[in-house]
């Protein structure tokens, strides 16, 4: 099923099409995905003009399809950097929080932990900014010591209307609605936190390679 | 500055956009947004002598009204309106002088969507992020403008206004035909899903936005393997087909999300995106697959 495989080095990639601007590079895990967008944002291959990191995947965008044969047979080949934002270090932000999330007994219930144990294991360590996305100030968090006892589907439907400052999971992430907006994350909590605001630079706290560490209110 | 435009009536939705949007700012999660067809706001901007990355009015379903306080030269492009330029009629495709305090009208269009308006000078709001774009999902940029809002109209560029007369366009009228790319989750899909999907004549439906908009057509069919499945969020750009749970494909437009998190079962080409952001509720829509030989992709 892999339309363009190959292994290189110990980084297994897949190319897979995104229109004649774009180029979808799909590797097995979180860590190949930050170093090999570390190592594409230390030097893009000429043309790239924009680099999504995800969950599996790094989107390379091209200015003009002219540009998108050399970014392919470069991305083909590139190592990813040695040392990932995760394992950078820096300062760490403490977010006040107040655990009284709609679907707190859910994530309980899933992860067959206590109300108080999926709060010990969200307060209990520090998470990194992997990637941004979803809207502006909306960064995935993954924990650094990669604990998996919070791993949640997301829910099964969305809602409508998730509040400002709502606190979730979803996935192998953490996350934190920076604005209202629809969402499918199960809620945990919520925080008076400002994580966007245009008149500061960067506007957006939760930047990747930001450090964070949520503490009960 | 030059003066101001005045905005007398907004119809349906009208934005400040210009054709460069928001591009490298994924790691603040904010998508490039702009122009929704970039190449007729290009098209208004050199009519008028503008650097092509001017900003300028994207007026959905035409009904824009609009005064300027001092003399200008000002270009309509895109979906065609009829326009009155105080008392008498105008033209689109071609810059035109509206004395100050005339009040320039749009009507409605009856084929395609956007009309865009370029100002000599170009819109000089304050750039966000480095465009003036409204992200109307972001919350990026000029609110969206209602009777009464007043843009500032930047100094003319020193070059003079082109000599060419008349900026041809091709008509909106008929079907939407885009060129498309499968990929890059076309094998989440049913061989006969795909055949399907390059198959049929989509009807845009009424859920269409600057975000994108929803098609209405037959079921597009996962494989078993991925019936239920839950696909890690990933980049998507302009152009993105992406399928839902419910089978009907949504396109992506300039306000797409950074990121999405069902199936992208083809991407349509770049340049075919402006003609896509011209395709109304009502409409149809097909599209055409394209090879692309710089990735090798599974044979059908």
């Amino acid at each position: 099923m892999s339309p363009a495989g190959a292994k290189m080095g110990a980084v297994t990639r897949t190319l897979r099409p995104c229109g004649d601007t774009g180029l979808l590079v799909e590797l097995e895990t979180l860590t190949d995905v930050l170093g090999l967008h570390a190592a594409l944002a230390a030097d893009p291959p000429d043309g790239v003009v924009d680099l999504v990191p995800a969950a599996r995947t790094v989107l390379l965008r091209v200015r003009s399809a002219a540009d998108l044969p050399a970014v392919v047979e470069e991305v083909r080949h590139r190592e990813p950097a040695s040392s990932s934002v995760r394992e950078a270090g820096g300062e760490v932000t403490e977010i006040a929080v107040t655990y009284d999330g709609e679907d707190l007994d859910d994530v309980a219930a899933h992860t067959g932990l206590t109300r108080d144990e999926v709060i010990e294991a969200h307060t209990g360590r520090v998470w990194t900014v992997a990637f941004a996305g979803f809207t502006p100030g909306f960064g995935y968090l993954a924990p650094e010591d990669g604990d998996a006892r919070l791993h949640v589907p997301r829910r099964s439907s969305s809602r409508t209307r998730v509040p400002a400052g709502a606190v979730g999971l979803a996935g192998e992430f953490s996350g934190i609605y920076p604005r209202e907006s629809p969402g499918g994350w199960q809620l945990i909590g919520r925080t008076d936190a400002v994580l966007w605001d245009l008149d500061r630079d960067p506007p957006a706290v939760l930047v990747p390679g930001a450090r964070i560490r949520f503490r009960a209110a | 500055m030059s003066g101001w435009l005045t905005v007398t009536a907004p119809g349906p939705l009208c934005t400040v956009q210009d054709v460069t949007g928001r591009p490298g700012r994924a790691d603040l999660g904010v998508g490039v947004s702009g122009a929704a067809d970039r190449a007729a706001l290009r098209r208004a901007n050199r009519l008028v002598g503008n650097d092509e990355a001017a900003a300028g009015l994207e007026v959905t379903f035409g009904g824009l009204g609009f005064r300027v306080t001092t003399t200008s030269v000002v270009a309509l492009t895109g979906a065609p309106v009829p326009v009155t330029v105080g008392e008498r009629p105008g033209d689109l495709h071609r810059a035109v002088v509206v004395p100050a305090g005339a009040e320039v009208r749009l009507g409605t269009p009856p084929s395609g969507l956007r009309t865009y308006v370029a100002v000599r000078g170009g819109l000089a709001v304050d750039p966000v992020l480095g465009s003036r774009a409204t992200d109307t999902v972001a919350g990026l940029g000029p609110p969206v403008l209602g009777a009464g809002a007043e843009l500032p109209v930047g100094v003319p560029p020193s070059s003079p206004v082109p000599s060419v007369d008349v900026a041809p366009e091709a008509g909106l009228a008929g079907e939407v035909v885009l060129g498309v790319v499968p990929g890059p989750r076309d094998d989440w899909f049913t061989d006969a899903a795909l055949a399907t999907f390059l198959r049929t004549a989509w009807t845009v439906t009424e859920d269409a936005n600057r975000v994108g908009f929803r098609l209405d057509g037959p079921e597009l069919a996962r494989t078993a393997e991925r019936e239920g499945a839950e696909l890690p969020s990933e980049g998507v750009i302009r152009g993105s087909v992406q399928v839902p749970p419910s089978g009907r494909p949504t396109v992506f437009l300039a306000d797409h999300p950074v990121t999405g998190g069902y199936p992208v079962i083809g991407v349509v080409l770049d340049a075919d995106t402006d003609r896509a952001g011209q395709a109304r509720p009502g409409s149809t829509v097909r599209f055409r697959r394209v090879g692309l030989s710089a990735v090798s992709h599974r044979r059908r």
